[in-house]
């Protein structure tokens, strides 16, 4: 029965430690504690969300540097393509102009080879007229050197001319 | 972390109380062979098969002048158990410390403070109790209402009780108990205090402590909800450690623990008192119209607050009863499996060898379960309270 008879005096005691142990330590002991704890893993968690938003951030930046570098890319290969047209129109181009142009040269050349031609074929034939001239007055001049020749020439001459009269003045 | 803190202790308790174990063995040991040699010892047992007096001739052969006397001597000493057991789970006015040779102890006398209703207060040593009494008072002698209390022989020759507040050997345990947790309590406060604890792990004490104040501080959200836990947290807080902590230093069997406190019906009983308390005292309306006013058929209104208000009674009286009774079993299982050794001293060596290594390990595993049943009783009343609150906290 002894076991379970609470005693005054222990009961008394109980109460006064318990409630004065209890007092300190749930006004300086106990709430020190899981504030602080509470604080740190609240401070964790939020490291933890930032940690969680930096990565996605480092994740979207990624995909958009990914984004970028194919962009770029596919505009380098436009432009690579652009430029390679251009070159080409532009040779083509040139070349066109070129041929236009050195038809063009050439037709002024032939032009101009022609009117040399016929000019050099004129002075030719202006030197050859000339020196058969030239030619036909010594030989003359040399077979003049007698009367009756002289005399003789011109009858034949004048036969000639008259000749020829029909048929025309040629070269 | 938790497991590995409770794993820790258990081990060093099971490692303590074995040697506890062994010493008491070896003690036993010693007084059934007082006398013989050792080797002798096991002859006897080969021989008469531990029955020794059955052999005097023998016996007196293998020791001469040994036995007898020896034999007599235990049959002297007779074990009376229930005043061993109850001697240890009991409180006491002086705290055995051990005993030293045939007759000397050594103990702890503590003041006993007491109020007649003749002659006022009184405080004097324990010691003075001894034999006849000490100005009128004596302890209570045995067979009577106030076994080992202090009672007071009053002028018309009648024994009464008077107020005892005694500093008895469970207030001690309780003094003391209360200065480690306020030690331990506020040096992990302290550290909290002194260091950026958002920027560094807690160490040493608060590291010991963090993982256990916070297991208690998670269960009181848990029970009571995240609005006003924090106001009931530390009471729960202060329970657990107080509970668990008293449940440890009575498992251990020398000085600084071995007082039965939260075995005690006193100390249990306040500690649901306290839970009680604060139950009704911060009970909702909901929480007192479902005991005073439920919403039941008509037919049942006049019994249902009767029932309520029972049931609201008899949670503290389980708390109580469950808590002081699983410790007392606790330390009478333990202290039965000791004696065994004693009361198998009579019977022979061999009995008494084997008996003891029988208790050994029933002790190691009476121990080892004790340890468990601490941490368990101090969490269970620490969640059954906070259930309580909990559940007198509700709104709706």
């Amino acid at each position: 029965m002894f076991l379970v008879t609470p005693d005054t005096g222990l009961l008394l005691w109980m109460v006064i430690i318990f409630g004065i142990v209890f007092f300190i330590l749930a006004k300086y002991g106990f709430p020190v504690i899981t504030r602080m704890v509470e604080k740190r893993s609240e401070h964790i968690n939020t490291s933890l969300r930032l940690a969680r938003e930096a990565q996605e951030k480092v994740r979207s930046l990624s995909e958009e540097q990914a984004r970028l570098i194919e962009e770029t890319r596919k505009e380098q290969a436009r432009l690579i393509k652009e430029a390679v047209d251009t070159k080409d129109r532009m040779i083509a181009q040139a070349k066109e102009e070129a041929r236009e142009q050195a038809a063009i040269i050439i037709k002024k050349a032939r032009t101009e080879i022609e009117a040399e031609k016929e000019s050099a074929i004129r002075d030719i034939r202006r030197q050859v007229a000339e020196l058969s001239v030239e030619v036909a007055e010594k030989v003359v001049r040399e077979r003049l050197s007698s009367q009756e020749e002289q005399i003789r020439l011109a009858e034949k001459m004048a036969g000639e001319i008259a000749s020829n009269l029909p048929s025309g003045v040629r070269n | 972390m938790k497991r590995l803190l409770l794993i820790l202790s258990l081990s060093l308790l099971a490692f303590v109380s074995s040697g506890q174990a062994s010493a008491v063995l070896t003690e036993d040991l010693g007084k059934s062979s007082s006398g013989q040699k050792s080797d002798r010892t096991e002859e006897v047992a080969v021989v008469g098969d531990g029955q020794v007096p059955a052999e005097p001739g023998l016996s007196q052969n293998l020791s001469p002048g040994g036995t007898e006397p020896a034999g007599a001597a235990v049959q002297e000493e007779e074990i009376d158990l229930p005043e061993i057991i109850f001697g240890h789970v009991r409180d006491a006015y002086e705290w055995h410390i051990l005993d030293w040779g045939k007759d000397r102890k050594v103990e702890l006398y503590l003041p006993v403070i007491v109020r007649s209703k003749y002659s006022g207060w009184h405080l004097f040593s324990s010691k003075k109790l001894e034999g006849e009494g000490y100005e009128g008072f004596y302890m209570g002698p045995e067979g009577s209402a106030h076994e080992g209390k202090v009672v007071e022989r009053a002028p018309d020759g009648s024994e009464y009780r008077p107020l005892d507040l005694s500093i008895t050997k469970n207030v001690l345990s309780l003094i003391m108990s209360g200065i480690l947790l306020l030690v331990v309590i506020l040096a992990t406060a302290r550290w909290y205090r002194k260091h950026d604890s958002l920027n560094e792990a807690p160490s040493g004490i608060a590291a010991f402590m963090e993982p256990v104040v916070m297991m208690i501080h998670e269960m009181a959200r848990e029970n009571i909800g995240e609005e006003d836990y924090r106001k009931y947290s530390p009471y729960l807080i202060m329970a657990f450690l107080f509970i668990i902590l008293n449940n440890f230093l009575g498992i251990i069997p020398f000085f600084p623990g071995g007082a039965n406190l939260t075995g005690n019906i006193a100390c249990t009983m306040v500690l649901a008192l306290f839970t009680f308390i604060i139950v009704n005292a911060t009970g909702s309306k909901h929480y007192y119209k479902e005991i005073f006013a439920p919403d039941v058929p008509s037919f049942l209104k006049p019994i249902m607050p009767v029932i309520e208000v029972f049931s609201a009674m008899m949670k503290p009286v389980s708390l109580t009863i469950r808590l002081f009774a699983n410790m007392l079993a606790g330390h009478i299982q333990i202290l039965c499996v000791v004696c065994l050794i004693f009361i198998m001293a009579k019977y022979g060596a061999v009995l008494t060898g084997s008996m003891g290594l029988v208790s050994l390990f029933f002790g190691i595993f009476l121990d080892c379960l004790e340890l468990l049943i601490s941490f368990i009783q101090a969490y269970v009343f620490t969640m059954l309270s906070s259930i309580y609150i909990g559940l007198a906290r509700q709104k709706s």
